[in-house]
């Protein structure tokens, strides 16, 4: 395998650490004003990723800083041509990062009503942006002969990229609500159970819509044939035994299969991508791919060692830190601000 | 407007505002880590709730340090593509190791630090403190070994029209980062420490939770003491640095417009006039400049016109002259301000050591308004770092103007250049208040129960 490919899957890997992670870190955050009715509720909510969202965020810092590296052109390109979508997403995260730090500071309604809403919007943007994103990147966007993007942000909008953002809203709301089915107790455990069972079927409706799409929209269906291979259909399966989980009350289960649904629909999209990065829709010999687009085999030699040395301890210990969370938290309990 | 000013404004405001909490958050968890060892090793609650009490502010710090830092991570891509095109190959390495070395470790053990005062032992609490600190570190030596490549490129070949790699030894090993880093490193400190000084004198007048202050104080007059020593001494010596490195910075940033004598005075203060090259009025110290660049009282240090021929000759026709006001006069901002720092905490540590502090009540008031000067110094220091670079963006390998993303519209750069600003604008209004309340209200009374609501934890 050359390192071009070993660095592809690094950073498919850090995309599905990141959505498997954030997956219901921002599903949680889309909950937090609906499913908590008082206040204690709502800081159980958000106490239920407290020590983990900045973390799982890291995921994402990485994967700009591993395209940056591996893949100057790609990380040039997207960013430069997604240009009001990251803008959006930035923001999204800007206010989603303070509202959790800053919304318990003061014991003012106004003020943690205020803070509740933008940890609201900042977790129902960025998923919504990556849908669409990850919809783009599938299909194709006019990219020049100097890998410009030479649309604009309209061009990425279009009712395909809306399906997939929808669904992966509604996948996340799902691996969130099971997640907080998981680490709390009592009402908020229910309510959150009954909104997976609302969710669930919607989420693998419009997913199912998605794929049926995807093979009209991109080049999967030339590519690969009818037959997509057992990863696609393995995440459908998955997807659609959540609700059988979730009615037997196996909440971890639930929790499990909506995460593997995750994991190989990301792996899914980058497969289909692969050996490119970025699709030209305006000549296919513009795309950028893990070659044209890559560093110089020395800097990725040297990556690949620092990556290959560091990221065990940095699972090692993020999973640490997991652990030591283990406890359901409960609104009775003192809460840690 | 074109994009390119427009991108260049946007980077400038965004990555000031995110240096305005990065020092801070660097110093305050080494003392707070500091703190936290007394407590552990002591047993002395005092310093417990002092680590808690500090910790609330360090929180409020990170959160905007956190997520000023994302936008950081990706700009480069969204106005500086041709930039990032032409050294991601060197340049992505450090910024990429950042994120795997130290934010993983910072964000993953202050959530661990927050959340587990009473799920771990005190040792595992007190380790993962020392470990968000050691992140800071890691954290600014990386970012400031991509900031290096930019001042002083090494360890690159010039192939296929962009920078790559060509030893990643020589890197890390750029002396311009042994340099820059641990002058960053030690502002940070001070920062820190005039910080919780000057929090710490507010109490102190007031005569408020005394235990905690008066330790407060101590613990972080000792630090601004050494640090902002140190981070002149360095300061110094990375001066001497940029006479090899970037001479234009260094004529720029003493408006010396014609090769100095060879006992080099170093101007104070002048007025200088940009459009003749000259100055028209100076106050000079003899000699100060010669020790200033080589450490010795003889040398000559060259000068802008002398060296914009030269630079001509290499690069070809072009301006290579940076603003010369702004290098000036951030340089004198950045030194006055380090001077006024050493001053400040030698006579708090004398009046602390003779017992006569919390007499020396105008001093005590000074110290309030004092946390604005390292603020001061590392804002200055960055502005007559990078202004002073310019044209460059990347030191004799690029030009600022052809870094800029080529086929983003300026109206979108100024649409989110509107927007952070905006953004950050109310961003800096909450964290202040916050500051300010949580300064008011002080530390938590003894007990805690304030905030407790009933204690029942169930494994899961
Ligand atoms: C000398 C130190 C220093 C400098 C010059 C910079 N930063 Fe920074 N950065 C830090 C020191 C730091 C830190 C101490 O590690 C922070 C500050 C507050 C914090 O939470 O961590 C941080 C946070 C931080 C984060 C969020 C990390 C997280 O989620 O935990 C990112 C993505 C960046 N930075 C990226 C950058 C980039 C791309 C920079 C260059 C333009 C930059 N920083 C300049
Ligand atoms: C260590 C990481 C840093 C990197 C990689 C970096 C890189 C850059 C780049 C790419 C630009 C845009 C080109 C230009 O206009 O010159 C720039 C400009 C600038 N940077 Fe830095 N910088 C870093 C740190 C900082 C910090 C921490 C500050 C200040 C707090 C700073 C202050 C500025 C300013 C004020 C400009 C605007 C200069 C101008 O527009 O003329 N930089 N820097
Ligand atoms: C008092 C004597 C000081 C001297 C002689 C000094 C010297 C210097 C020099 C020569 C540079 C530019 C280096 C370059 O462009 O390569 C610089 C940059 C800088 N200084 Fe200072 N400095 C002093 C005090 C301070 C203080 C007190 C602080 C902060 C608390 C500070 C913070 C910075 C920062 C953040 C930079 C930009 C990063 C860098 O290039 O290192 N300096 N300083």
């Amino acid at each position: 395998m050359s390192l071009n490919t070993l660095w592809f899957m690094i950073i498919a890997v850090l995309f599905i650490g990141f959505f498997f992670l954030e997956g219901f870190d921002f599903g949680v955050g889309m909950l937090v004003p609906w499913l908590g009715k008082t206040d204690d509720e709502r800081r159980v909510l958000i106490n239920t990723i407290g020590p983990f969202w900045d973390g799982n965020e890291v995921w994402f810092i990485t994967a700009g800083g591993a395209m940056f590296a591996a893949f100057p052109n790609w990380y040039a390109t997207l960013f430069s041509g997604f240009y009001i979508a990251l803008f959006l997403l930035l923001l999204a995260l800007i206010g989603r990062g303070v509202a959790f730090e800053f919304r318990s500071k003061l014991s003012s309604p106004a003020w943690r009503r205020t803070w509740d809403w933008v940890i609201f919007f900042g977790s129902l943007v960025p998923p919504l942006l990556w849908g669409i994103a990850l919809a783009n990147l599938m299909r194709g966007v006019p990219i020049d002969a100097h890998m410009n993007y030479v649309g604009t942000f309209w061009d990425l909008i279009s009712l395909y990229a809306l399906v997939g953002g929808v669904s992966v809203v509604l996948l996340f709301l799902l691996h969130g609500a099971l997640f907080i089915a998981l680490r709390t107790d009592g009402v908020l455990r229910e309510r959150a159970r009954a909104v997976a069972m609302g969710v669930g079927a919607w989420a693998t409706v419009l997913t199912f819509l998605f794929v049926v799409l995807s093979y009209f929209e991109t080049d999967m269906f030339t590519r690969h044939g009818i037959d997509p291979g057992a990863v696609p259909i393995l995440a459908g399966l998955s997807l659609f035994s959540v609700q059988f989980f979730i009615r037997a009350k196996r909440d971890g289960w639930a929790f499990f299969m909506t995460g593997l649904t995750i994991v190989l629909s990301t792996i899914t999209v980058f497969m289909d991508l692969y050996p490119r990065v970025m699709v030209s829709s305006l000549n296919p010999a513009w795309s950028l791919t893990i070659y044209n687009a890559a560093s110089n085999p020395y800097s990725l030699k040297v990556m690949t060692i620092i990556a290959l040395t560091i990221v065990p301890f940095v699972l090692a210990y993020q999973a640490w830190s997991y652990w030591v969370f283990r406890q359901r938290i409960r609104a009775v309990e003192r809460l840690e601000y | 407007m074109d994009n390119l000013i427009l991108a260049r404004w946007q980077f400038g405001i965004t990555t000031v505002y995110h240096f305005f909490f990065v020092p801070l958050t660097i110093g305050l968890a080494f003392l707070i880590a500091f703190m936290e060892t007394l407590y552990v090793v002591k047993k002395d609650e005092t310093y417990k709730r002092m680590a808690k009490f500090w910790g609330k502010l360090f929180l409020i710090n990170f959160a905007v340090g956190v997520v000023t830092g994302i936008m950081q991570e990706f700009q480069f891509g969204m106005n500086w593509s041709n930039y990032s095109r032409f050294v991601g190959d060197v340049f992505g390495a450090p910024l990429a190791i950042e994120a795997l070395l130290a934010f993983f470790l910072e964000s993953t053990f202050l959530g661990v630090w927050l959340f587990g005062w009473d799920k771990l032992s005190k040792g595992v609490h007190l380790a993962s403190i020392w470990l968000v600190a050691i992140g800071t570190t890691i954290s600014a030596f990386w970012i400031l070994t991509a900031n290096a490549f930019m001042q002083h490129p090494v360890g690159y070949v010039l192939r296929n029209g962009h920078a790559e790699m060509a030893s990643f030894g020589q890197l890390i090993g750029n002396e311009q980062l042994w340099w820059e880093f641990p002058h960053v490193w030690l502002g940070a400190i001070a920062t820190g420490a005039f910080f919780v000084a000057g929090i710490s004198a507010y109490y102190l007048l007031r005569r408020r939770a005394l235990d905690v202050f008066r330790r407060s104080f101590a613990i972080s007059i000792v630090a601004a003491v050494v640090s902002s020593i140190l981070v002149a001494v360095v300061g110094h010596d990375q001066a001497q640095y940029l006479m090899v490195a970037q001479p234009m910075k260094m004529a720029a940033s003493e408006a010396l417009w014609n090769t100095s004598p060879d006992e080099a005075p170093w101007t104070v203060v002048a007025g200088i006039d940009t459009a003749r090259h000259r100055n028209t009025w100076e106050i000079e110290i003899p000699d100060a400049l010669s020790i200033l660049a080589y450490n010795r009282i003889h040398g000559r240090v060259p000068g802008i016109n002398q060296l914009q021929a030269q630079l001509e000759q290499k690069y070809g026709p072009g301006n290579y002259i940076p603003p010369v006001r702004t290098t000036f006069w951030s340089f004198r901002i950045m030194v006055f301000a380090g001077f006024a720092m050493i001053g400040l905490a030698l006579y708090g540590v004398f009046a602390l050591i003779r017992d006569k502090l919390e007499q020396s009540r105008r001093y005590l008031r000074w110290m309030i308004p004092a946390i604005a000067l390292p603020y001061i110094a590392n804002t200055a220091g960055w502005i007559m770092t990078e202004i002073g670079r310019q044209p460059w963006v990347v030191y004799g390998l690029q030009l600022t103007k052809d870094g800029v993303s080529p086929t983003v519209p300026a109206g979108q750069v100024l649409l989110t250049l509107l927007g952070f600003t905006v953004v950050y604008g109310v961003l800096a209004a909450a964290d202040v208040y916050l500051f300010v309340h949580f300064v008011r209200r002080g530390p938590e009374p003894e007990d805690e129960a304030s905030d407790a609501v009933q204690l029942n934890v169930a494994p899961l």
